[in-house]
């Protein structure tokens, strides 16, 4: 579904991936972690093009991502959903006219079909009260559950997920993290997660990555990271279970 | 001394750099501007939504503004032409002065003021929260959708506010001359509509397109290529008014030199 040989990509003289390889099948949820800084959230803007890498090669389902031109780019991101950081609600729409806003843009679809939709994944993300409010009048929580909503509009066969559960309570970020399992199955998506709440990985992760200085340290299923005897890793991990929330 | 001497050129190398940067960065994306405001999908609804909205918030201040500048001219102008016996050139003075000048460049300044501004951090915080990352990837072409709207929007919409600005000038000045002496309205506009020329009206008018394009592109610049969070976006906001205040006075007095050439006054 998803490989990615010898990634570069630096800004100015700070160098953030140094040559980072790795590969998701179809249906797997991969999860990377690393710390903040590490060039997590640099990786999944290269997957998407939304950074151009300075060298090293992207293949998503089959497609070189980088030789693309702009309407075989388009086509590819259709069937591709990015969670942001943030969430990145647009500030100016309603709950309504965000998850309308890809579907009026780019699939003709009969206005049935997209209110169904809209009806759909806000009761799968249980906000259907919440369809008129604007941005500014949500949570935290209820943004990500939007957003999250907004990225599964399109029947995404990809997701990528920054960080889903940064910033949240603990109650809150599990309930996120059971309902991205819970969409997976339900929508039979493949999905890397970049994160570093490692509650939130136990729940999701098929297998993981870690990142660091722009490298892949260590790669396992979640349980071979956790039980591992290396220093580095041991070290991550603590201080990760201890405030695996708050962090950017 | 040396120190201080050295920090100074060093603080002048680096404003004069970012300010080269900033004028080679706009100048890039105006190509791009001109090169994708012919392509469909050609968004009338967003253009249409973006002219009222900015027309309607910025109606209130320049009518003000216009109808002050009018009729504070008119009671500083008066005693003025009284004195070398010209008073019957007092209304044509002062409308070819506001259909000129005082009208389009006012009007002008107060809207880069306003719109610039609120444009710049508009962009500059959908920049910063992800948005137009998050539009990019669901497969529309942000530039179009949020730049060109808009400046496409400032350029029409300005010189409408122009036209508006310079009539309610015109109703202020008639009012500071009805305080002095009696003057019909009708009197009042037959001799601006006898002084003002096509060789003042339609350079006047005109040149406000290129202020509305300069307004919309400048803050339409700095927004979407802000950067550091919040920061970033009082910045772009801030400099935005700056910028564009700038660049319309030094485009007016290129485009007075170019009327005037063009069509001269004196024959
Ligand atoms: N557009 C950019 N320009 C310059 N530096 C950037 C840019 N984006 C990210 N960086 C830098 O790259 C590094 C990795 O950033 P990021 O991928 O956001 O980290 P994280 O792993 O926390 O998501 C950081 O040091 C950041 O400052
Ligand atoms: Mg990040």
């Amino acid at each position: 579904m998803v490989e990615i040989k010898d990634l570069h990509k630096s800004f100015d003289d700070l160098v953030v991936l140094n040559g980072v390889s790795f590969s998701v099948e179809m249906g797997q949820n991969m999860v990377v972690f690393g710390r903040s800084g590490t060039g997590k959230s640099v990786l999944l803007k290269c997957l998407i093009r939304l950074m151009i890498p300075d060298s090293g090669e992207i293949f998503i389902k089959d497609k070189n991502v980088l030789n693309l031109n702009r309407k075989e780019l388009n086509d590819l991101r259709k069937d591709i959903g990015f969670l942001f950081q943030g969430s990145a609600l647009y500030d100016s729409m309603s709950v309504r006219e965000n998850l309308e806003f890809p579907l009026i843009r780019n699939f003709s679809l009969e206005q049935d079909e997209i209110d169904d939709r809209v009806h759909r994944v806000l009761e799968a993300v249980d906000l259907s009260d919440a369809i008129d409010k604007m941005p500014s009048e949500l949570s935290g929580g209820m943004r990500k559950r939007v957003g999250l909503a907004r990225s599964i509009i399109t029947e995404p066969k990809l997701m990528l997920y920054d960080e889903p559960t940064t910033g949240l309570d603990p109650i809150t970020s599990k309930e996120i993290s059971t309902l991205i399992v819970d969409l997976q199955h339900a929508f039979k998506m493949t999905s890397i997660v970049v994160t570093h709440d490692v509650l939130c990985a136990k729940i999701i992760a098929d297998c993981a990555i870690v990142l660091d200085g722009g490298h892949i340290v260590h790669e396992g299923t979640i349980e071979e990271l956790l039980t591992a005897e290396d220093p580095f890793l041991k070290n991550f991990f603590s201080d990760e279970v201890i405030n695996n929330n708050g962090r950017d | 001394m040396k120190f201080q001497k050295d920090k100074l050129f060093a603080v002048t190398q680096h404003r004069l750099s970012s300010f080269f940067e900033t004028l080679a960065g706009l100048s890039i994306f105006s190509i791009r501007f001109s090169k994708e405001v012919f392509l469909p999908p050609y968004e009338g609804v967003e253009i249409r939504k973006h002219m009222i909205e900015l027309g309607m918030k910025t109606l209130p201040i320049v009518g003000v503004t216009g109808f002050i500048i009018g009729l504070v001219m008119t009671m500083q102008l008066q005693p003025v032409l009284q004195r070398f016996g010209a008073e019957a050139f007092l209304p044509g003075a002062i409308a070819i002065t506001i259909v000129r000048e005082l009208g389009p460049v006012i009007t002008a300044l107060i809207f880069a003021g306003r719109v610039s501004s609120g444009i710049g951090a508009e962009l500059g915080s959908m920049r910063v929260t992800e948005q137009i990352d998050a539009m990019e990837v669901s497969g529309v072409n942000p530039f179009r959708f949020l730049v060109v709207t808009r400046v496409v929007a400032t350029t029409f919409i300005l010189p409408i506010l122009t036209v508006y600005v310079i009539f309610i000038s015109l109703v202020g000045s008639y009012i500071a001359v009805v305080l002095v002496q009696n003057m019909t309205w009708e009197y009042f506009t037959g001799r601006v509509i006898f002084a003002v020329e096509f060789a003042d009206a339609v350079p006047g008018i005109l040149k406000t397109f290129i202020f509305g394009y300069i307004v919309g592109i400048v803050g339409a610049y700095l927004g979407f290529n802000a950067k550091n969070g919040t920061e970033g976006v009082g910045k772009a906001s801030t400099t935005s008014v700056v910028a564009s205040s700038l660049l319309i006075l030094i485009f007016d007095m290129v485009l007075v030199k170019l009327t005037l050439w063009l069509w001269p006054t004196v024959k």
